[in-house]
């Protein structure tokens, strides 16, 4: 069952185009991670979800109806930015009002347990910690007993532990058959939790596959080097010459540094960068914009990955298919 | 119904955890008739009845666009308002919940202004009267109200308060509220049919008095509910068509 989903989706603010003809379905006990930089129109895609904005062309849908219409909203759940919390009420008291709205809430108790607030139920917003604001503000998102929940960078700001607790009641909220679509800056995060990786980039949807293919991608080098002239290597993407110097992406820089000696051609000033994800989709898709999917799965390479602030250091894991 | 009246108890209680904001709106009017009613009216009933409700008035006045103009204005600055859209409810039970609170909190302002006027001036009105005071009073929060929206719809939290607190006074000196029914300055018996203050001042002298209602300030006051109902209702829109759509 399709729970949500976008359509050409489109979304202009004046002359930006924060969203151009998304395509996007979401399945019923799916955890899917969203990635993307800021700007890439996250935030965008997940207003147009929730009913806070309106698409300029195209079509979204909530359970097969305008997420506009507040009957198609009583199955979902959202995560409130933490900074806008009413600061004189209470956690019990934000978490009853939010209950009010949805026909069979979570009863309050069982909530505060689950996401480690039960202590700090009597305590007035404006006086918790950042990372305890985060919990409550995640917390309010499952108060509706839903069957979708939207967490916008759910753990951003949180230290070890609090993230650990978070995740582990995201996983739980999926284990007992929820669906998920989760926003992160982070790729480390979106690994931790999700099957399926959405990645957003200026607006568009530039690739939607498992972790494990998106991870290869994260082995995607910049490198730059002086030489007159490169002969064709495999697996080099995006190459374009500014003042004399040739800029490059490969999904191997091991085998394009063998591969750039033996061709014997002189060349000087190599010099070999990490990229992050963003780049390399963005370098990959305008580079060859016939392409719809970045194509770079199957892409081998020992070479530690290290990107965004990704640290990965498990090279097997078992990617399951999205719509398993 | 029921969502309108949670979101009414959840205002209210976000207003009364802050009392600052609660004395704020009854203060000006209470310490006006602790200064002024009292020892120069306070012992003539009628003039005192008829100053007690000038200064019920301007209470009514000062509450509303204060708490609607700088609450709405805050509100709109805060994330805690789109999440609120998200849950499966529009924005109606939202809004019902704020005039409801809004306007508890209106008489509530209006206690120590009745109680000084009881306990310290000869000021006296009949139950008919006082009952119909409080229907006078709901019916002039109405300009009010619209007057708080608008400020609150149309502009940021800093401008809102800067014009909430330079219309206040203006109003209320301008419609007369600071003097006896009869006997305004000049410059004010010319202004103050024109405001919407006077239309609202004159409705309450009537209220409790053998007041005879100017026409002009009357037929004024519906003109000045006609043209705030059209701005709060374009500065509403407007948000929304910023925010949400």
């Amino acid at each position: 069952m399709i729970v949500a989903r976008a359509i050409q989706a489109t979304r202009r603010y004046g002359e930006v185009t924060a969203l151009d003809r998304v395509d996007l379905d979401l399945h019923a006990g799916e955890l899917v991670g969203l990635l993307g930089p800021n700007g890439a129109g996250k935030s965008t895609l997940l207003n147009l979800l929730v009913g806070l904005r309106r698409v300029s062309s195209g079509r979204v849908e909530l359970f097969g109806g305008d997420p506009r219409n507040p009957v198609y909203r009583r199955r979902i759940g959202v995560t409130p930015q933490e900074t806008g919390l009413p600061p004189t009420l209470r956690v019990g008291e934000v978490i009853d009002f939010v209950s009010a709205h949805y026909p069979d809430p979570m009863p309050r108790a069982e909530l505060l347990d689950r996401f480690g607030l039960a202590d700090l139920a009597r305590r007035q917003t404006g006086g918790l910690s950042g990372g305890q604001k985060r919990r409550l503000a995640v917390a309010l998102a499952f108060v509706g007993r839903p069957q979708l929940v939207f967490l916008d960078e759910p753990t951003t700001g949180l230290d070890v532990t609090a993230r650990r607790e978070l995740w582990e009641a995201i996983r739980q909220f999926h284990a007992e058959g929820g669906t998920v679509l989760l926003t992160s800056h982070y790729l480390e995060e979106i690994e931790e939790l999700a099957q399926r990786v959405v990645v957003l980039g200026r607006g568009r949807v530039l690739a939607d596959d498992t972790v494990g293919a998106i991870r290869d991608l994260s082995r995607v080098r910049r490198v730059s080097l002086v030489a007159p002239d490169l002969p064709d290597l495999p697996g080099v993407r995006g190459v374009e010459r500014v003042d004399g110097v040739t800029r490059l992406l490969t999904t191997d820089s091991d085998q394009f540094v063998r591969d750039l000696v033996r061709s014997g051609v002189a060349f000087s000033d190599l010099e070999i960068r990490p990229t992050s994800l963003e780049d390399a989709f963005l370098a990959l898709t305008t580079a060859e914009p016939t392409t719809a999917e970045p194509a770079v799965a199957g892409a081998t390479t020992t070479a530690e990955p290290a990107v965004a602030g990704a640290t990965t250091t498990a090279e097997t894991t078992t990617a399951e298919p999205a719509d398993a | 119904m029921r969502l309108a009246l949670v979101h009414t108890r959840y205002q209210l209680l976000e207003t009364v955890r802050v009392p600052i904001a609660v004395v704020g709106s009854a203060f000006f009017p209470t310490v006006s008739m602790l200064f002024f009613v009292v020892p120069f009216s306070g012992d003539d009933p009628v003039a005192a009845t008829y100053a007690t409700a000038s200064m019920v008035t301007f209470a009514v006045m000062s509450t509303n666009i204060f708490q609607y103009g700088i609450g709405v204005a805050e509100d709109r600055a805060q994330p805690w308002d789109p999440y609120l859209r998200t849950l499966p409810a529009g924005p109606a039970p939202r809004f019902a919940g704020r005039i409801t609170a809004g306007l508890t909190m209106t008489l509530l302002s209006l206690i120590p202004v009745v109680v000084v006027a009881a306990v310290a001036t000869e000021a006296r009105v009949s139950a008919p009267a006082f009952l119909a005071a409080l229907g006078t009073v709901v019916v002039v929060a109405v300009p009010f109200t619209l007057m708080g929206l608008a400020i609150g719809y149309a502009l940021p939290s800093k401008a809102a308060t800067v014009v909430a607190q330079v219309v206040f006074f203006p109003l209320a000196f301008g419609g007369g509220l600071l003097f006896p029914p009869d006997s305004s300055p000049g410059f004010i018996t010319a202004i103050a049919p024109y405001l919407p203050t006077r239309g609202a001042v004159e409705l309450m002298w009537a209220a409790v008095g053998d007041f005879r209602i100017n026409p002009t300030s009357l037929v004024m006051l519906g003109v000045w509910v006609v043209v705030l109902a059209a701005v709060a209702g374009w500065a509403y829109r407007r948000d929304e068509g910023r925010r949400f759509h």
